[in-house]
């Protein structure tokens, strides 16, 4: 094993690119739980270089990622669920993301839509596609498996109704540690009510509010952070017994830092337009501990973090067994 | 069809607000216009939550208006108007308004919403009210969902009488005055299938009287929905002025512009994040005066200390506040 543990390393200009636009979540040396929301779109630099200029990322692991969806899809199609009421809503998600990610990608990518007849054509998966909207029939894999296909990112549909958003739809095969299948049906305050603190600190009844008040055209965003062994995104409930053991033997694994990822996922809230259902997208970025140590800042800063993290948090995280161990190594020299 | 004959692009939405050309102003009756609004180069306009409306300026005020599509990428927004003799002047400025003529309206706002798990959707409109119920009944004609409407106008001024019955036929039941609405409204109040939403809007107490007769016969609060224009936005506020006790300067803070962009333009650096009053960045102490707080960060009993507020939606109730900056 080969690490560059050296803090002459200020170029960013050789830092591969999945360091340079990796979403570092830590500003200092004690993370908690914040509502940490902003609005999307703003350009973030960090240490190593900048990520969130974009709504929708498209990066080297499209394709990769995207075959590991669909076949986690097949294995078990639990992971899509959509209560008949939120059909519209992912429709107005299919109208609302493709042309976003034109904009985002017009070399690669082509959105034309007349009345509801569109065309959709993808370069990069070799692909195009004419449907209807609100046909169901037009896209024969089904319009939410389709629209996963498209973007790496997990998609989960929050309907608005009684004061309280219910999670009544999503697309979510990258789930750190949860269910969608389980979820389904809930209100926001339910899906967030195995999370350490936030109950206590109101965080998630404010940033509920602050979700039930977002219009049509408002864009926000924050991240969340966890660890991941090898790079695996799908960590979810149903495939425990398939990751959870790493999680008892990898302090002791010599490989631990090219094992051990830092798992950031950039989630993002809209509004959309003509349903009003409220959007929330999650896209994971995993990068492991040895390229976070290439960049000093940013290993001093997880180094810390982790050492300082509570344990109930960590407990919550399912950290807790290797949070010192990668602390140690982070911290070493 | 080929593809370039399908290229459309959308319209750049710039920082909320569009400005929108007249394509086209009709009659509906006497007093009641049709004006439609498009994009200048001919491109989508943002889509809509059924329900919503649009904020159009005209001089120096602004007005809402509900628009009357259904809200599916639409060419162009449409909005029907009454002309008020006598109101604050906007339905003449609008009644003025000529093909071609430049306007500056808000993005579509909801405040208004139909219900995605509603089984029927029983909607009820009392003269021009009938815009917003309009737009509900596009969409479930869109989606197919089940809808009723009862219409209240009187014989020759009601406004989009042959929509509302293209679009709803039998579901359409038209009354012409009070005592024959009140006799229908009470045998639809107590005949509607379960998982029935009830839409209303209209004159306030017209509106006011509707959800009181449904509330008497039981129907919950959750299933009741009444038209509140700009419920949803945070008004531009009262204009106040800041006293910075440290730095030795004071700044007003004019309507419609944060205190926070305020301190910023004064050449302030303030940390924030959200500027929205939800993620607790941008707090400034107050030495004095009360601060009208509109956050959902602070508690209750920090609001009502007085001693530190969130500068990015937080107004003053007084004309002065002095802040430790
Ligand atoms: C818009 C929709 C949102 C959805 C659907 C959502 C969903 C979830 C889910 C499924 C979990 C995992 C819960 C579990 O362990 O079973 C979670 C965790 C969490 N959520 Fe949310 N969330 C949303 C927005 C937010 C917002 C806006 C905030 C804060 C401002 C927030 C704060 C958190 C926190 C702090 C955690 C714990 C994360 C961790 O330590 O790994 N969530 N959320
Ligand atoms: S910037 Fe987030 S509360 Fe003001």
């Amino acid at each position: 094993m080969n690490t560059v543990l050296n803090d002459t390393v200020r170029d960013t200009d050789v830092l591969p690119e999945r360091i340079k636009h990796f979403p570092f979540p830590f500003s200092g040396d004690i993370y908690r739980y914040s509502a940490n929301v902003e609005p999307s779109r703003k350009i973030i630099t960090t240490e190593a270089g900048a990520w969130g200029g974009r709504l929708v990322h498209i990066d080297e692991h499209y394709l990769a990622e995207l075959k590991d969806r669909d076949e986690v899809l097949e294995r078990d199609p639990s992971r899509l669920q959509v209560l008949p009421h939120m059909r519209p809503a992912v429709w107005d998600a299919i109208s609302t993301l493709l042309p976003a990610l034109v904009e985002e990608y017009p070399d690669t990518l082509s959105f034309a839509r007349e009345g509801n007849s569109c065309r959709w054509r993808n370069s990069l998966q070799d692909l195009d596609v004419e449907f209807t909207i609100g046909d169901d029939t037009s896209l024969p894999m089904g319009p939410l498996r389709f629209l996963g296909s498209q973007i790496q990112d997990d998609l989960v549909f929050l309907d608005h109704r009684q004061d309280a958003l219910w999670l009544d739809a999503g697309v979510v095969t990258f789930a750190a540690d949860w269910s969608v299948g389980f979820d389904v049906g809930m209100k926001f305050m339910e899906v967030h009510h195995p999370v350490p603190r936030v109950k206590e600190e109101k965080i998630a009844s404010r940033a509920e509010q602050f979700l039930m008040r977002l219009q049509p055209g408002e864009q926000y965003r924050r991240t969340n952070w966890t660890l991941t062994i090898d790079r695996r995104l799908d960590t979810s409930t149903e495939t425990y017994p398939d990751w959870a053991h790493d999680r008892i033997t990898i302090a002791d694994d010599p490989a631990l830092p090219d094992r051990l990822h830092l798992r950031v996922e950039v989630q993002h809230m809209i509004r959309l337009p003509h349903s009003g259902a409220v959007l929330f997208m999650v896209r994971s970025y995993l990068l492991p501990l040895s390229d976070i140590a290439r960049v000093p800042v940013w290993r001093e800063n997880m180094g810390r973090v982790l050492a300082e993290l509570p344990d109930d948090m960590a407990e919550y995280k399912g950290i807790i067994h290797y949070a010192k161990a990668a602390s140690d190594w982070l911290l070493a020299n | 069809m080929t593809a370039t004959a399908l290229q459309t692009k959308f319209h750049p939405v710039l920082e909320g607000t569009l400005q929108l050309e007249v394509t086209n102003v009709s009659a509906q009756t006497d007093s009641i216009t049709s004006i439609t609004f498009g994009d200048p180069l001919g491109e989508l306009l943002p889509s809509y939550v059924p329900g919503s409306h649009l904020v159009v300026q005209y001089g120096t005020g602004a007005n809402a208006y509900s628009l009357t599509g259904a809200g599916n990428a639409p060419r162009e927004y449409a909005i029907s108007v009454l002309r008020v003799e006598d109101g604050a002047g906007g339905s003449l400025a609008m009644h003025a308004l000529s093909v071609g003529d430049r306007v500056q309206v808000s993005r579509p706002r909801s405040a208004f919403a139909p219900a995605a798990t509603a089984k029927h959707h029983l909607l009820i409109a009392a003269g021009i009210g009938i815009t917003p119920v309009l737009s509900h009944a596009r969409y479930a004609a869109e989606w197919g969902a089940s809808a009723s409407l009862i219409y209240v106008h009187r014989p020759g001024t009601g406004a989009h009488v042959q929509d509302a019955r293209d679009l709803l036929g039998s579901g359409l039941t038209e009354c012409t005055d009070r005592g024959s609405f009140q006799e229908v409204l009470t045998r639809k109040l107590t005949t509607q299938r379960l998982g029935t939403h009830l839409y209303v809007c209209g004159p306030a107490d017209f509106m006011d009287s509707v959800l009181e007769q449904a509330r008497d016969l039981g129907w919950p609060k959750g299933l009741l929905h009444s038209e509140a224009f700009s419920a949803a936005a945070l008004d531009d506020g009262q204009p106040f002025a800041v006293n910075l006790a440290r730095s030795g300067i004071t700044v007003e803070v004019p309507a419609g512009v944060s205190l926070l962009e305020t301190l910023e333009n004064a050449g302030l650096s303030i940390p924030n994040m959200c500027r929205k009053g939800i993620c607790g960045e941008c707090a400034v102490p107050v030495l004095r005066g009360v601060p009208q707080h509109r956050d959902l960060y602070l508690t209750d009993q920090e609001k009502a200390d007085n001693t530190t507020m969130m500068c990015c939606v937080s107004r003053s109730l007084d004309p002065e506040l002095e802040l430790d900056l």
